[in-house]
C-alpha cells in the first residue's frame, strides 16, 4: 500500500511543465536505443508468463463453451465426466464470468453460467490431474440448454438503436454545407470485428493459502484487475495477490480480467490445490473481447480550395446486452480537421456475440481509417495532392470547443513523412511487370492522457537503484523506459538498476492501456527521482537544479562526491505519484503522425502486396528510440492487417464466430510486411506530464490501414470502402487484362 | 507411456499419457516452459523446436512419437549471459516486444539458417538448386510460419541477417 511520508512526491498535473528537466540530466541514457533489460530472459525462454509457474500439485482446468447464442443452461451431465480417469471436479455457477471486465472497470463484469448470451460463453470448467484428462472431460461434458431468441445480425433493418446523448454532437448546418460545397464526399464505410490476438492466450494459475489468493495472470492493469478479481469472488481485495511480471501481448485484450482467471480461483478454492486454466486460441477469440464491427457514414464538404466547411461522421457499432462500452469510433473526428458545420454521432445496437471491448486504439483505429479514406476521396475529387489537402485543413484550435492544442505536430509529421518516403517522386498509377503500382498516405492522430500512477524508487548506499510499481510490460518496453528515466535522473548506469513490475503488492500504477502507461508510470518514477535528487542536494548543501549526477558521482559547486558517500548507510526511498489534473481539460492533447505506403496490386489475381511503408510520428519526448520504434512497427502492421486480411466473421444465422483461429483469422505474417521505416518528429509537450512525453503504443495503428487502401486506389482505381481489401473486393474493379 | 527424449543433450524418461503433445510434455511434465503455446494448432509457430536437426511445431506431434529423438529447445540454444548469436541479435535489434513468440522465432531461425546453408529452396528462391542468397525476402518467406502479433518482423529480419553475417 502507498504510505505517505515526507519523502513522497505527489504531483497533480494542473499546469504545464516547461522546465524540460530531463534535458538537463547528464547520464545520457534516456531516449537512446538501449536494449531491453528483459531481453536476455525473453530470448532464452526464461521470462515467466502466466502459465509458467507450476506450483506442486497443480491441477489443470479446461473451460467448456456454450453452443447457442441465447438461452439457458438447465443442467450439465457431470457424473459421466467425473467418472473419467483423473477428473476431479466440474464447476459452474453464479460466479463464473459471462465475459471479461472492460478496461478500468474495477468491478466484476456480468456473472453466472445459467443464462447464455453468446456462442462461446464459458459455462463450465472441468478440472483434472493432467491437461489431457481435463481436455477430454471438457469435450465430453454434455450441456442441457434451452435456446432462446437471439439477435445475431447487427445490420438487421428492425434492430433497436441506442444513441447516448453524450456521443452525439451537432454544429452549424451540415446539409447546407454539403449543398454549397465545391467538392464533397458522402460515403458509407464498413469495418469488420477485430481480435487482439496476443500471442499468449489468456491464462491463470491460482492457489490459496487460507483466505489469501495468489493468482498469476496475463493482465494489463493490476490496480483494477485485483479489485475485479475480489469483486468476482466476493472476497476482500487485500486477500488478492496478482502477479504478471511478463505478459505475452495485450492490445486491449487483457485490460480487464477474463473468465479463465475467476474459474481458476474458484476451482483452486474448491479443491484446495493450485489450478491452472489456459484458454484455447478459439476461446480467446470467442470469450475475451472483440473490436466491434462498424458502419460509418462520412460526409465531407469542402470549398474550391479543398478547405473543409463541414464534416459528418455517424457510426454504428454493436455490443452484448448489459455492457456500456461502445467503440468510440468518432473520438478524434471533432478536432482533427477544420469545418464548422458538423454532425457527429455514435449508434449502438445489441447483439448476442462475443463481448465488444478495447482492441488497440479503440476509436481511432477504425474511425480515423474510414475518415482518412474519405479524405483521399476528397483529394481525388478536388484534384488536390492528399498531403496538401491535409495541410490546408489543420485547425488552429479544436474546432469543436475552441480549446487550444497543447502542441500540434500534424504538419511537421506530414512534411517529415513526405520527405522520408519521397512522396514527390512517388510511384503512382504505374506498372511493374504484372503489378499495378501506386502510393497512398493518411494522417495519424490519437488522444493523449495520463492516469494516476505510483512508483517507489530506492537508491541504495551501494549505488544500486530499485524501481517498484505494479505497472506491467506487455511488450511495450516498460522495463527499459523506467530503468532509463531513473538512471537518467539519478546518474546510475542501467546495469546497477533493478526494475520490478507486475506485482499487485507494489505501488499502484495506471497500468498498460490507452497509450498512457509510459507517461503515467514514467512520471511517477520521475517524481520519485526528483525528490531523491532534492534530498541529495540538501545533503550537499546545493540547489537541486545545480546538482549533476552521473555514473554514481554527485557533482555540485565544483565538488565531486561518490553517491555512496552522500548516502552514508541509509537508502533513500521515495514514492512518486502523478495524478491527472487541469491540463487534461484546459487543452486538447493528442499525438499526430503521417503514413505513406507503396503497394502493388496483381493485375490478374488482385493480390495486394505492401512494397514499402513509412510512418513519421510525434509523441513528445521519446523515452527509448528502439522500443518506441518497435511500438510503431507493431501499430503499422496492425494497420496492414486491418486493410488487407483481418475480419472476424460471425455467422448471421446463429451468431457463431466462424474464424476463431490463426488459420482463418489472418494476421500479417513476416512476408506480408516489408522493412517498414519510422521517423520521430521532435516534440516536448509541457501539458502532458513532467517528462513532456506522450503515448506511442497506439498512434501507429490510427489511420495506418487507410494509407494502404488509398495506395490500392492509386494503383488500380479500386476504392475499397468495406474492409478488408480481400481479393473478391478488388477483382471486379480491375482493368481488363 | 514410457518415452525417452534427449532434450538439449540431457536424456529424460517421460511417463505420460499417450495423448500428450511434445509441447505439453515439455511445458507441463519437464517444466521447460521456454517453448510456448500460442494456438495448439500448428498455426502460430510459438512452439517451434528442433527435432533431429529439423524445426517442427511441438504442438502438432505427440511426445510418444519421439522416443530416442534429439530435441533442442530454446533453453538449449543459450542462457542469459551466454546467448547464442541469434539470441544476441534479437536483443540488439529488438526482434520481439512481448517476447512470447520469441523462443519459437529463434528456434525456427536457427534451423532455417541451416536449411539455407544446405541449399533448400523456398517459394521466393530464384532457382531450385545452388547456393541461396539470404535476402530479406528469403528471410521473410522462410520465417512466415512464426507469427508475431507485436509485429517485430522488420527487426526479426534485421536480427537474422545480422547473425547470419556474423556467422559467415
Amino acid at each position: 500500500m502507498n504510505t505517505h511520508t515526507k519523502m513522497d512526491a505527489h504531483h497533480v498535473m494542473d499546469a504545464p511543465d516547461h522546465r524540460n528537466r530531463l534535458d538537463d540530466m547528464a547520464q545520457g541514457i534516456l531516449g537512446t536505443t538501449m536494449d531491453r533489460p528483459d531481453g536476455p530472459l525473453k530470448v532464452t525462454g526464461t521470462a515467466t508468463y502466466a502459465h509458467e509457474d507450476h506450483p506442486a500439485g497443480m491441477l489443470h482446468g479446461v473451460l467448456v463453451r456454450a453452443t447457442v447464442p441465447r438461452g439457458t443452461l438447465d443442467g450439465t451431465h457431470d457424473a459421466a465426466v467425473l467418472a473419467l480417469p483423473g477428473v476431479r471436479r466440474v464447476l459452474h455457477g453464479d460466479r463464473f464470468l459471462r465475459n471479461p471486465a472492460q478496461g478500468t472497470a474495477n468491478e466484476a463484469p456480468v456473472q453466472g453460467s445459467r443464462e447464455i448470451f453468446y456462442v462461446g460463453q464459458p459455462v463450465a470448467l472441468v478440472v483434472a490431474e493432467t491437461f489431457e484428462q481435463a481436455r477430454h472431460g471438457a469435450q465430453r461434458l454434455v450441456l442441457q440448454m434451452t435456446p432462446g431468441d437471439a439477435v445475431t445480425d447487427p445490420t438487421a433493418d428492425d434492430i433497436a438503436v441506442e444513441r447516448d446523448p453524450d456521443e452525439q454532437s451537432s454544429m452549424g448546418d451540415l446539409d447546407k454545407a454539403m449543398k454549397d460545397a465545391a467538392f464533397s464526399v458522402d460515403q458509407t464505410y464498413t469495418t469488420p470485428g477485430h481480435t487482439s490476438a496476443a500471442m499468449e492466450p489468456h491464462a491463470a494459475v491460482a492457489w490459496w493459502d487460507g483466505d489469501k489468493l495468489t493468482i498469476r495472470a496475463s493482465a494489463q492493469m493490476l490496480k483494477y484487475n485485483k479489485n475485479e478479481i475480489a469483486d468476482s469472488l466476493g472476497i476482500d481485495v487485500r486477500d488478492v495477490h496478482m502477479l504478471a511480471p511478463y505478459v505475452g501481448g495485450g492490445f486491449g485484450g487483457k485490460l480487464g480480467i477474463s473468465p479463465e482467471a475467476v474459474a481458476a480461483a474458484l476451482a483452486a478454492r474448491d479443491l484446495g490445490a493450485p489450478v491452472s486454466v489456459a484458454m484455447t486460441r478459439r476461446q480467446v477469440s470467442e470469450a475475451t473481447m472483440r473490436r466491434s464491427e462498424t458502419v460509418q457514414q462520412i460526409r465531407l464538404a469542402a470549398d474550391a480550395d479543398g478547405v473543409l466547411t463541414g464534416i459528418g461522421h455517424v457510426a454504428r457499432v454493436s455490443q452484448l446486452e448489459d455492457e456500456d462500452y461502445a467503440e468510440p469510433v468518432t473520438q478524434a473526428t471533432p478536432f482533427l480537421y477544420r469545418g464548422k458545420n458538423r454532425e457527429i454521432g455514435l449508434e449502438l445496437v445489441r447483439v448476442n456475440a462475443t463481448c465488444a471491448g478495447s482492441v488497440r486504439a479503440p476509436g481511432e483505429a477504425v474511425g480515423l481509417t474510414a475518415l482518412e479514406i474519405a479524405m483521399d476521396e476528397l483529394a481525388v475529387a478536388a484534384g488536390i495532392d492528399p498531403v496538401e489537402l491535409r495541410r490546408r485543413n489543420i485547425p488552429e484550435v479544436d474546432p469543436s470547443d475552441d480549446k487550444p492544442f497543447s502542441s500540434h505536430t500534424l504538419e511537421a509529421a506530414l512534411d517529415d513523412g513526405a520527405k522520408a518516403f519521397g512522396w514527390d517522386g512517388r510511384k503512382t498509377k504505374t506498372t511493374d511487370g504484372d503489378w499495378l503500382v501506386g502510393s497512398g498516405m493518411s494522417s495519424a492522430v490519437r488522444v493523449n492522457m495520463i492516469g494516476e500512477s505510483h512508483a517507489r524508487v530506492t537508491l541504495n548506499p551501494d549505488g544500486t537503484l530499485l524501481i517498484e510499481t505494479d505497472m506491467t510490460d506487455v511488450g511495450t518496453g516498460t522495463y527499459a523506459i523506467l530503468t532509463q528515466i531513473a538512471g537518467e535522473m539519478l546518474g546510475v548506469t542501467p546495469d546497477r538498476i533493478t526494475t520490478v513490475l507486475g506485482d499487485s503488492d507494489l505501488p499502484e500504477s495506471a497500468g498498460s492501456g490507452g497509450s498512457w502507461g509510459a507517461s503515467s508510470a514514467g512520471s511517477s518514477v520521475f517524481l520519485a527521482c526528483e525528490r531523491i535528487r532534492q534530498e541529495i542536494a540538501k545533503t550537499l548543501d546545493c540547489d537541486e537544479g545545480d546538482l549533476t549526477l552521473k555514473d554514481g558521482i554527485a557533482t555540485a559547486a565544483n565538488r565531486q562526491v561518490p553517491l555512496a558517500q552522500v548516502l552514508g548507510d541509509a537508502p533513500l526511498t521515495s514514492t512518486g505519484v502523478i495524478e491527472p489534473g487541469k491540463t487534461s481539460e484546459a487543452v486538447r492533447q493528442a499525438t499526430f503522425g503521417a503514413f505513406f505506403a507503396e503497394v502493388g496490386v496483381h493485375r490478374v489475381t488482385g493480390e495486394v502486396r505492401v512494397r514499402r511503408m513509412h510512418g513519421s510520428f510525434a509523441a513528445g519526448r521519446i523515452l527509448n528510440a528502439k522500443t518506441a520504434r518497435s511500438q510503431c512497427l507493431g501499430g503499422m502492421t496492425f494497420g496492414i492487417g486491418m486493410a488487407l486480411t483481418e475480419a472476424m466473421i460471425f455467422d448471421p444465422r446463429d451468431g457463431r464466430l466462424v474464424n476463431g483461429d490463426f488459420g482463418e483469422y489472418h494476421i500479417p505474417v513476416n512476408a506480408d510486411v516489408p522493412q517498414l521505416t519510422v521517423n520521430f518528429v521532435h516534440e516536448r509537450d509541457p501539458w502532458a506530464n513532467p517528462m513532456q512525453a506522450k503515448g506511442i503504443g497506439e498512434l501507429g495503428i490510427c489511420g495506418a490501414g487507410a494509407c494502404v487502401l488509398n495506395a490500392i486506389h492509386d494503383a488500380c482505381g479500386v476504392r475499397v470502402r468495406d474492409l478488408p481489401a480481400t481479393l473478391d473486393r478488388i477483382l471486379d474493379g480491375l482493368p481488363e487484362v | 507411456m514410457q518415452t525417452r527424449l534427449t532434450i538439449n543433450g540431457t536424456p529424460h524418461d517421460l511417463d505420460a499419457d499417450a495423448r500428450t503433445s511434445l509441447l505439453d510434455a515439455l511445458r507441463n511434465h519437464l517444466d521447460l516452459t521456454g517453448t510456448k503455446k500460442g494456438c495448439d494448432h500448428g498455426q502460430c509457430g510459438a512452439c517451434t523446436v528442433i527435432v533431429n536437426g529439423r524445426r517442427i511445431n511441438a504442438c502438432l506431434t505427440l511426445a510418444c512419437m519421439h522416443d530416442g529423438d534429439e530435441i533442442t529447445t530454446i533453453e538449449g540454444l543459450g542462457q542469459p549471459g551466454n546467448l547464442s548469436p541469434l539470441q544476441a541479435a534479437f536483443v540488439k535489434h529488438d526482434g520481439f516486444q512481448c517476447g512470447y513468440c520469441t523462443p519459437g522465432q529463434i528456434c525456427s531461425a536457427t534451423a532455417m539458417l541451416q536449411e539455407v546453408k544446405d541449399g533448400w529452396p523456398s517459394h521466393v528462391s530464384g532457382n531450385l538448386t545452388g547456393a541461396m542468397d539470404l535476402t530479406d525476402a528469403e528471410i521473410g518467406e522462410r520465417m512466415s510460419g512464426n507469427l508475431c502479433r507485436c509485429a517485430a518482423y522488420p527487426n526479426i529480419v534485421d536480427a537474422i541477417r545480422d547473425a547470419a553475417e556474423v556467422k559467415a
